[in-house]
C-alpha cells in the first residue's frame, strides 16, 4: 500500500477541491439498501422513532416540583425547536465554547433546571437531543456564517484529514476519496452528520454522532477521543459545513 | 452441548407429521446489509376459511445458537396467512418457515440468506 | 410505560382485511453476549406478544432471542366492529406492558 493511497486520497481531495461538489452530495440514506430506507421512511416502523416518542415525554416532564420541564420555557417544540438543530454546534456566548445540541441540552439543565448533566449516550440524553433534532427534518442545511465558527471548522477539517492510528486512516482516505465503494461487505458513504442521532442496526439502538466517530477511530486503530471532547465537536462543526444543502433526517437508520 | 439442529427444533413443532415443502413463501433479502435486523415476510397460500385456514406459523434458522426464531398462532379471523418481523442472523444462512393448516398438515418454505459482517470493531475491548 | 408504536388504521370496512403493526422498546437480551469482563449477561426478552380484538384473542407470537431488538411485528385481521384493539407484551421476568388502538368500522 505504502504511497499509493495517500497519493490516490491527495490526488481526489485536490481534484474534489477538498470536499464534495453540491450536486454530488448524498446523503448515507442514499447508500443504504432499499428495505433499510424503507424503515426509516415510515414513522410508524422506523425504531429511532420510539426514542422520539420518549424524547417527547421528556421535554413536558416534569421530574421534579422545583426544576421547570423543558416545555414551560420552549413551549411547544414543534415550534420553539424548529432549525435548532441547523445552528449546532456553535459558541456559546457565555463561555465562548464551542458546543453541540446535547453540550446545550446539558448546559440548560444545569444552568436553567439545576438538574445534573445526562451521561453520554444515556437513553435521556438521546432522546432528547433526536426529539429537539427532529423538529428540523427535512429542513436544508446552512451552515452559519459566524466568523467565529471558521477557526474551528478549520481544525475540523485538519483533523478529518490527519492520518490517525495503527493503519494510518484519515477520515478522508475513505469517505473523501472512495464513498460508493466497499470496506468489506459495507459500502462507504460521504460521511454526512444528517441523520443524528440515528438508529443504527448495529447497534440495535439509537446513538450519537460522537458515538459514531468514535467507532470509527477504534476501527482505524486509532485512540478515540473521549465524549465531549473539543475535537469531536470541532469535527461535527467541519462535518455541518460540509453537509451543506442536504436536509435533516433525523432520526436516520443505517447498517 | 450441541446446539439442537434445524431438523430437531422442526420436528419439536411439528411433531410426526411430514412436512410438505410448498405453499410457504418466504420474503427475505437474499444479500443482508446487517445481520442484526433482518425483515422477513412470511406469506402462506390459504383461503383462510373454516375448513382450511393456518393455525400457525413457526420460524427457523440454521447457525444461529438457537435454531427456533418465532411461533406465529393465526386464525380464522387473520383474513390472511402473513406476518413480518425483524430477526436476528449470525452468520450467512439458511432460514426456514413452517405452517401447521387446520387439516393437521404442515408445510414448509425456505430462503438463503448472505449476511456480511461489519466492516470494523466498534467497541473498545 | 414503555414506548411502543403502534400502526392500526383509523377506519375500515366491516370484512375488509386490515394489516397491523406494533413495534415496542426493549432491548430483546439474548442471553448469548458477554460483558467486558467476560460475563454473561442474563437473557431478557419479550417473549409473547398478543392481540385481542372484539371479544377474542386474534393473534399471539412466541418470540426467541433471534428477534431484533425493539420487536416489530405486522400481522392480518379481519376488521369487525368499531372499538379498542389490545396489545400485550410480556417478557422473561412476567412484566406485561399494554396498549390500545381504536378503529372505526363502518
Amino acid at each position: 500500500m505504502g504511497w499509493r493511497l495517500p497519493l490516490l486520497a491527495a490526488a481526489a481531495l485536490l481534484l474534489s477541491g477538498g470536499f464534495l461538489q453540491a450536486d454530488e452530495k448524498k446523503s448515507g440514506f442514499d447508500f443504504m439498501a432499499p428495505e433499510t430506507q424503507a424503515m426509516q421512511e415510515d414513522d410508524l416502523s422506523n425504531p429511532g422513532m420510539l426514542s422520539i416518542a420518549e424524547g417527547e415525554a421528556l421535554w413536558q416532564a416534569r421530574d421534579n416540583p422545583h426544576r421547570a420541564a423543558c416545555a414551560q420555557c420552549h413551549g411547544e417544540a414543534r415550534q420553539s425547536m424548529r432549525g435548532a438543530a441547523m445552528r449546532y454546534p456553535q459558541i456559546d456566548k457565555r463561555s465562548g465554547q464551542l458546543i453541540d445540541l446535547q453540550g446545550r441540552i446539558n448546559l440548560c439543565r444545569q444552568e436553567k433546571q439545576s438538574a445534573p448533566p445526562f451521561a453520554f449516550e444515556s437513553p435521556a440524553l438521546l432522546a432528547l437531543t433526536a426529539y429537539v433534532a427532529h423538529q428540523s427534518r427535512g429542513q436544508v442545511i446552512a451552515p452559519s456564517q459566524d466568523a467565529k465558527l471558521d477557526r474551528h471548522r478549520q481544525n475540523g477539517q485538519a483533523l478529518f484529514e490527519r492520518r490517525l492510528g495503527q493503519l494510518g486512516l484519515s477520515c478522508a482516505a475513505c469517505h473523501d476519496a472512495f464513498p460508493g465503494q466497499r470496506l468489506g461487505g459495507s459500502i462507504i458513504p460521504q460521511a454526512h452528520p444528517t441523520a443524528y442521532p440515528l438508529y443504527r442496526l448495529e447497534w440495535q439502538a439509537l446513538g450519537s454522532l460522537q458515538r459514531r466517530l468514535r467507532n470509527c477511530m477504534i476501527g482505524m486503530r486509532a485512540e478515540p477521543f473521549p465524549y465531549g471532547a473539543q475535537e469531536l465537536i470541532e469535527l461535527e462543526a467541519y462535518l455541518m459545513s460540509r453537509a451543506k444543502g442536504l436536509k435533516i433526517e433525523t432520526p436516520g437508520v443505517r447498517p | 452441548m450441541a446446539r439442537p439442529s434445524l431438523q430437531e427444533a422442526v420436528q419439536e413443532f411439528a411433531g410426526s407429521a411430514d412436512i410438505r415443502s410448498g405453499r410457504v413463501h418466504l420474503d427475505i433479502p437474499p444479500l443482508v446489509e446487517n445481520g442484526n435486523t433482518v425483515g422477513v415476510t412470511v406469506t402462506v397460500e390459504s383461503p383462510m376459511t373454516a375448513s382450511d385456514h393456518v393455525r400457525r406459523i413457526a420460524l427457523f434458522n440454521e447457525k444461529n445458537p438457537q435454531a427456533g426464531v418465532a411461533i406465529f398462532h393465526l386464525g380464522l379471523r387473520s383474513g390472511q396467512a402473513k406476518v413480518s418481523t425483524r430477526i436476528r442472523l449470525a452468520a450467512s444462512q439458511t432460514v426456514m418457515a413452517v405452517a401447521e393448516l387446520s387439516d393437521g398438515s404442515f408445510w414448509s418454505g425456505e430462503a438463503k440468506v448472505i449476511v456480511t459482517l461489519a466492516a470494523c470493531v466498534e467497541d473498545l475491548l | 410505560m414503555t414506548r411502543a408504536l403502534i400502526n392500526v388504521p383509523k377506519q375500515a370496512r366491516a370484512g375488509e382485511i386490515i394489516e397491523i403493526k406494533a413495534m415496542i422498546a426493549h432491548v430483546m437480551e439474548t442471553g448469548y453476549r458477554r460483558d467486558a469482563g467476560g460475563s454473561a449477561i442474563e437473557r431478557n426478552i419479550i417473549n409473547r406478544f398478543t392481540c385481542f380484538y372484539d371479544g377474542a384473542e386474534i393473534f399471539a407470537a412466541e418470540l426467541f432471542p433471534a428477534i431484533s431488538a425493539n420487536p416489530f411485528i405486522a400481522f392480518s385481521t379481519i376488521a369487525t366492529k368499531s372499538g379498542a384493539i389490545a396489545f400485550a407484551w410480556t417478557d422473561d421476568k412476567g412484566n406485561t406492558e399494554t396498549t390500545t388502538a381504536e378503529i372505526k368500522v363502518v
